[in-house]
């Protein structure tokens, strides 16, 4: 290194000045980035319009221009407002019990958006995923209850897909069926009108974000009964298909009152050699 | 110091050319403002939609669609490509401000504008102290800041607070506490800096000026020969340290105000009782009447 010469007054007053408006600047941003951050958790109750990206992308696309929101026919989508709403300030979102999205064929508010944070490539709005209805609250649902409301039932758009009536004995009546409203993921477009017409004061099933919605199988985990269609028989060669072990009267489980002995005994260890 | 100088700001142009010529580009501005802001409101007023969306993306008779330029770049910053329809819209507003001066948009469309113009005038009125002036750069550090910003939280980070976008969505969609950013940009100026704001904070005023560096519509000072030194046009101008090189330009040197600084408010065209200044293109460099020295009138007496 040169020996140190002594910084003019003017590159002194450049690098001090420098180093101020950066150090300003970076408690700005940082204040900036705690907010735009901060504005990531969409609250459970709000959804995003069909097709709407992930939340992280979503909050990187969305201009805020509020055009998705004009094109609905419904008046089904609102901005977020600051301090009022919960999702980050000026994004679309509606919330199911109040107007749920009616789920137009022609899905007018993608077609509006201009920057894609609607994802374009969305044209069948049966393969939309606003979020996933859930039947949160078996104790008050009147199906559950063992009583025929099906309200939720036969308003779903994607009847008989997304959601079914589940068959089951009444045990409480003992001689009553109770037919449980069951959703199935794989068909629901969390459209939101099952939470919206569900008639108790507060609905017993309810749109969730998928986030919250759903459980997710470990990467390694394997289904044998599936593995085993798809192959067409055993997954291992060889190995013998033990009788199943139920309990009570009829089954082969000894501990069970009212079991029987095995039709057949296991040879015994070393001994069939 | 002039006789002139210590006469109240604009008298001497609105008893010269009366009141309503020392105010044309000021009503005009107003009535601007007014007018893209109402553009806006037809249809959520009267179900009139010729334009439906606000300043950050919009689409003009179902057809023509219009993107604020900085909010997409913010997008962009976050990693996300928009769809075409964004993208030639923000191409139109990069044109159209390029080629008539980028802070064109802060006097005569932005809405936060007549709030900082207000304070400013109240301000005046209270006879306050200038207070906090950040340099003028510093918009320009905080519009590199917001762009990291977005790039490093993937976010259109700048939204989450801008008090434009968010005074104008407030207004045409629901305000929500938008208001109380907007009070704040008022106190501000009113009470800690003067013309804080817009004259050395707002990134998106900076990105417009940057925008129009070398925009066509500019303001000369054509007759600056007549100046006599009232200084008006100082005290009006929000950016009055662009007025300096033009006005007092020597021989040879250009009349034309180049700073991109310059909002193309014309309310130094307004308030000049001699008419130095006029609106023309960059490429009119013509002075008239005798230039500097500007015979016995100027450096003589000041
Ligand atoms: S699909 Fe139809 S009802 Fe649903 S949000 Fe879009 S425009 Fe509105
Ligand atoms: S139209 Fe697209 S960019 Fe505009 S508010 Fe709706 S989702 Fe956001
Ligand atoms: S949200 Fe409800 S109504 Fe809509 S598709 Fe899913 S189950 Fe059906
Ligand atoms: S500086 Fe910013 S707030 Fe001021 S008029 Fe320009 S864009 Fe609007
Ligand atoms: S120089 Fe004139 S036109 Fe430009 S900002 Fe100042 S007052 Fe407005």
């Amino acid at each position: 290194m040169p020996a140190a010469t002594p910084l003019s007054p003017q590159r002194r007053r450049f690098l001090t000045d420098t180093a101020r408006m950066a150090g300003g600047c970076a408690l700005a941003g940082g204040g900036l980035a705690w907010l735009a951050r901060d504005a990531r958790a969409l609250p459970a109750e709000a959804l995003r319009p069909p097709g709407a990206l992930p939340e992280a992308d979503f909050l990187g696309a969305c201009i805020r221009c509020g055009l998705c929101v004009r094109d609905c026919p419904y008046d089904t989508l609102a901005l977020a407002e600051l301090g009022a709403d919960g999702p980050a300030t000026g994004t679309p979102f509606f919330t199911a019990r109040d107007v749920p999205c009616e789920m137009c064929d022609d899905i007018p508010c993608v077609t509006a958006c201009p920057t894609g944070a609607l994802d374009p490539a969305l044209t069948d709005i049966d393969e939309a995923r606003m979020g996933t209805a859930v039947l949160v609250d078996q104790e008050n649902c009147l199906n559950f209850l063992g009583l025929r409301c099906d309200v939720c039932y036969r308003v779903c758009p994607v009847i008989d897909e997304a959601i079914t009536l589940e068959l089951s004995h009444n045990t409480r009546s003992g001689h009553h069926a109770i037919f449980a409203p069951t959703v199935h993921a794989e068909h629901c477009t969390g459209c939101g009108k099952c939470e919206k017409s569900c008639v108790l004061p507060e609905a017993a099933i309810k749109v969730l974000p998928l986030r919250l919605a759903r459980g997710a199988p470990a990467e390694h985990y394997r289904k044998g009964w599936e593995e085993m269609e798809e192959k067409g028989g055993p997954l291992v060669e060889g190995v013998i298909d033990l009788p199943d072990r139920l309990p009570g009267p009829g089954t082969d489980n000894l501990a069970a009152p009212g079991g029987f002995e095995p039709s057949f005994t296991l040879p015994a260890p070393g001994a069939g050699e | 110091m002039k006789e002139k100088t210590k006469l109240p700001v604009g008298v001497e142009a609105i008893r010269l050319k009366g009141w309503w010529q020392a105010h044309r580009f000021l009503l005009l501005r107003r009535l601007s403002q007014g007018f893209f802001l109402l553009l806006f409101l037809l249809g959520p007023w009267f179900g009139l939609w010729w334009v439906a969306g606000t300043l950050a993306g919009s689409r003009t008779f179902g057809i023509l669609p219009l993107t604020d330029p900085l909010v997409l770049a913010q997008s962009l910053a976050a990693g996300h490509w928009p769809e075409l329809t964004a993208l030639i819209g923000a191409l139109i507003v990069l044109a159209a401000y390029a080629l008539i001066g980028g802070r064109v948009y802060c006097s005569w469309v932005c809405p936060i504008n007549p709030v900082t113009d207000a304070a400013h005038w109240l301000h005046d009125r209270l006879g306050l102290q200038k207070g906090w002036q950040p340099k003028r750069h510093t918009r320009l550090w905080l519009l590199g800041t917001v762009l990291a910003v977005s790039a490093l939280t993937g976010t259109v980070a700048w939204e989450a607070i801008n008090p434009i976008t968010m005074l104008h969505r407030g207004l045409v969609f629901g305000m929500g506490f938008a208001w109380a950013l907007v009070a704040l940009v008022f106190l501000f100026d009113l009470l800690v800096s003067r013309r804080g704001w817009c004259g050395h904070l707002c990134p998106v005023g900076a990105f417009y000026g940057l925008l129009g560096t070398h925009s066509l519509l500019r303001v000369s000072a054509t007759r600056r020969a007549a100046c006599d030194d009232c200084m008006d046009c100082f005290a009006v101008c929000p950016e009055n340290h662009v007025i300096a090189p033009a006005l007092r330009g020597k021989d040879g040197e250009t009349p034309l105000i180049l700073s991109p600084d310059c909002t193309n408010c014309g309310r130094c065209v307004d308030v000049c009782s001699v008419d130095v200044f006029a609106f023309t293109h960059r490429f009119d460099r013509r002075v008239e009447g005798p230039s500097s020295p500007p015979g016995p009138s100027r450096q003589t007496v000041a």
